[in-house]
């Protein structure tokens, strides 16, 4: 698990979409509400990424919801900790940018 | 009311294709099906639709998943498929960053060198053939081979900007 590369925003927001279970338009909806309108997820792009992080153990795919065809996916606890390692990463970022244009450092 | 119309695009010029659906649209007329080289539309109100296409094997599942997200398959070629969307159900992308357009570019190389290195070595196979078929498959050979150039170009262009930002 020692994966120490940035994610990119595409799989970042993926992932904090999945902290509640959804599927994919819904993923779309909640990522271009999270990010202010400024990023719209395209169907292409969502659908490999999907199949990417299902195959890497960060979500899981749920058994289908009866009456409903729509594939649902949720968050596994490996994808929780790399969420967590991301936002750490990001702080760090973050952190020193403010710190570094305020003159603070 | 509806029409058809026959035009030849290079692979390479996927986006020129697409272009001239979304012009079509714009105009009043809705990409409705698809053949080899043929193009049937049908009338629509202007810019009611958004037309895209993406080479990606048959596979239903990724249709159902568009389907979900309120895109329409009209048809498919080959590997190619066409999809629309109501401009008034929003924004119509197949890719939104630069990793899955690079993808996607590498998807059609691939395609494109097999074919390439299936003429190679069918026109060696030929190449004693009297009645010269084997040239042919050389020229052929040598075509794909400059389209893999093209989509090589676009590639790198994707790849240069993905070193700076996502």
């Amino acid at each position: 698990m020692a994966e120490s590369y940035a994610l990119t925003e595409t799989t970042y927001y993926i992932l904090l979409a999945l902290v509640q279970p959804r599927h994919g338009y819904g993923i779309m909806q909640v990522v271009e509400e999270y990010s202010q309108r400024r990023i719209r997820l395209a169907a292409g792009t969502l659908y490999g990424a999907l199949n990417a992080l299902v195959e890497k153990g960060w979500i899981v795919l749920l058994p289908p919801q009866e009456g409903s065809r729509r594939k649902e996916y949720r968050i596994t606890e490996d994808g929780l900790m790399i969420l967590q390692e991301e936002i750490a990463r990001l702080k760090e970022l973050y952190e020193n940018g403010e710190a570094i244009l305020k003159g603070e450092k | 009311m509806t029409k058809t119309l026959y035009r030849w695009f290079w692979v390479w010029d996927f986006e020129k294709e697409e272009q001239w659906f979304n012009e079509m649209a714009e105009q009043g007329w809705v990409l409705e099906s698809v053949g080899f080289c043929r193009y049937t539309f049908r009338q629509c109100e202007p810019g009611e639709y958004t037309v895209r296409m993406e080479m990606h094997p048959y596979e239903p599942e990724y249709i159902e998943f568009m389907e979900e997200t309120g895109a329409e398959l009209v048809g498919r070629v080959f590997q190619w498929i066409y999809l629309r969307k109501k401009t008034s159900d929003g924004e119509f992308n197949i890719f939104s960053d630069i990793d899955s357009r690079i993808e996607h570019l590498q998807k059609i190389a691939r395609v494109l060198m097999i074919i390439g290195f299936m003429n190679i070595a069918v026109g060696l196979l030929n190449a004693f053939n009297p009645t010269h078929v084997g040239f042919l498959n050389m020229m052929c050979a040598a075509l794909l081979m400059y389209g893999l150039g093209r989509i090589h170009g676009k590639t790198e262009a994707l790849e240069n900007s993905r070193q700076i930002h996502e």
